[in-house]
């Protein structure tokens, strides 16, 4: 390995880059989703994943999306081993809490309650239509219904809910601190970068929140 | 005022320690919290125990020496201020305070409050230094220095290596120094010649030294005596990923 993936501030350029095409990810994720607000018994949604499945582009992409995801991971559970491990006597009276914030100091806890929610969410909704053809053939039911079945379960609903409490909390961190990492801030930016990551979290939880809600409560998805 | 100290004792940097209490009484709100140890520490000797043994210099503020974790925070509960400069009016009559070491593995306990900082002096010697001979101070007008530029390696060069933003930080980080230290010559004419050699030697004994990555908390600005701007930490990143591009990244 190099030096500079080696490096602390190496590592963290990678934990940022992989982190922000994550956050584009989020973006592109929740457009998809937003069709099935459509109103068109799931038209649009159904054939916008049609679209994903067969493009060649968004098949490669999504390699790189997994190989993203875990590449964040391996780097996250690395510096967060690394970052413990630089204190192996810890404080008995450490009032850490007055001088940051509660969401720059989990970042490994909210990220590892992510990493399980994606996994139960590939289980949910991957696997059965793109692996094990259970989902989307002719004479199964479709993929806006899949989604409408899962989020009408209290518990999957909740689930969903409160990953996507801890996915805004990890954001609104985590968007401003990629630019600080790539060096790309300074006093002036600073106050807006913090601005508009906590504006990028609150929108994705507006978003993706939306959804266990609505299906749950029955008020979208009438049409299929 | 009296007061109930919670003391971090360790006899060697080999040996466990532990929190000693002590009751001091008759302190009065215009001492240094560096005083109040002196205090403690003339009361043990004339009773025949061994004295608290911790670091202090100038006690002006100004050598980043006296480093002490007092009630959880690095420096005491004042913004800007080290421990020397920390007087006893921030604390209440009756008051509990516990007083720790910076507990980091680049800063090993010595003794009691005392901790080995020379993990910066490596970090220094590895690149914090000009090698150009640079003669007799210059006619101002032959080193054109942006007005902007000056003020912020001024502000960069306050740093007094105390360590304080190493222990405020839930890492351990020593990003908030490195950067101050790189920052203040890479925004200088005098510092161009090293300043990629600079950055990537002693980021590498950064690392080295065992001190942990930057998580961005924040910590060490809301610690640091000098009010060292977190923006350096995102100069430092700049300037390290430059030196790494141009060397060649693989
Ligand atoms: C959609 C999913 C995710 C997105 C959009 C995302 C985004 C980000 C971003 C932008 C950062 C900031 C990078 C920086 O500070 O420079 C970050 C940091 C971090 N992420 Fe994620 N992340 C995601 C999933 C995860 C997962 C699954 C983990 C699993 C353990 C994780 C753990 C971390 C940790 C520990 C940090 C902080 C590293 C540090 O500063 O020390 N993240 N994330
Ligand atoms: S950056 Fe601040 S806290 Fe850190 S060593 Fe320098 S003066 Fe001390
Ligand atoms: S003793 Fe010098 S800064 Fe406190």
């Amino acid at each position: 390995m190099s030096n500079f993936l080696s490096s602390s501030i190496g590592k963290k350029t990678v934990m940022a880059l992989t982190g922000l095409f994550l956050c584009v990810f989020l973006v592109e994720h929740l457009y998809g989703n937003l069709l099935l607000y459509a109103n068109d018994g799931g038209a649009a949604f159904i054939e916008y994943s049609h679209t994903l499945v067969h493009s060649i582009l968004i098949r490669s992409i999504e390699v790189v999306l997994f190989i993203a995801i875990i590449v964040h991971v391996v780097q996250a559970v690395y510096l967060t081993k690394q970052n413990s491990d630089a204190r192996p006597v810890k404080y008995s009276v450490n009032k850490v809490n007055e001088t940051s914030t509660w969401f720059s100091r989990n970042m490994g806890i909210t990220g590892s309650f992510i990493l399980f929610f994606i996994v139960v969410h590939l289980y949910h909704y991957f696997v059965p239509y793109r692996i094990m053809d259970t989902v989307g053939g002719p004479g199964q039911i479709n993929v806006a219904q899949a989604v409408k079945i899962g989020l009408q379960d209290p518990v999957y609903a909740g689930f969903y809910f409160f990953s996507v409490c801890l996915l805004a909390f990890h954001l609104n961190h985590g968007f401003q601190g990629a630019f600080q990492t790539l060096g790309l801030s300074n006093k002036r930016y600073a106050p807006f970068l913090k601005m508009a990551g906590t504006g990028f979290a609150v929108l994705m939880f507006v978003g993706f929140a939306s959804f266990p809600v609505l299906f749950y409560f029955g008020l979208a998805g009438g049409t299929f | 005022m009296n007061l109930t100290l919670k003391v971090w004792r360790q006899k060697n940097s080999k040996e466990a320690g532990n929190f000693s209490t002590y009751q001091v009484n008759d302190i009065t709100p215009d001492m240094s919290f560096l005083e109040l140890f002196d205090v403690l520490n003339e009361r043990l000797i004339a009773k025949g125990e061994e004295p608290v043994a911790f670091d202090h210099d100038c006690r002006e503020g100004i050598c980043g020496m006296c480093s002490m974790f007092i009630n959880g925070r690095a420096h005491g509960p004042w913004q800007g201020t080290t421990t020397c400069q920390l007087h006893m009016r921030a604390f209440n009559d009756g008051d509990t305070i516990v007083v720790e070491p910076w507990r980091a593995a680049g800063f090993p306990v010595l003794k009691d409050l005392v901790v080995d900082r020379s993990a910066f002096d490596r970090v220094i010697a590895a690149g914090g230094f000009v090698s150009a001979n640079t003669g007799n101070a210059q006619d101002a007008n032959c080193l054109p220095v942006p007005k902007p530029d000056a003020d912020d390696a001024f502000a960069a060069a306050a740093c007094i290596g105390c360590g304080a933003c190493v222990a405020a930080c839930k890492n351990s980080s020593a990003m908030l120094f490195v950067s101050a230290k790189v920052s203040q010559l890479a925004l200088l004419p005098q510092g161009q010649v090293e300043r990629e050699s600079r950055a990537l030697n002693m980021v590498k004994q950064m690392d080295e030294e065992g001190f942990g990555s930057c998580t961005l908390t924040g910590s060490c600005e809301a610690a640091c005596p000098k009010e060292i701007s977190l923006e350096n930490i995102a100069r430092l990143n700049r300037e390290y990923l430059m030196a790494n591009l141009k060397k060649g990244l693989f």
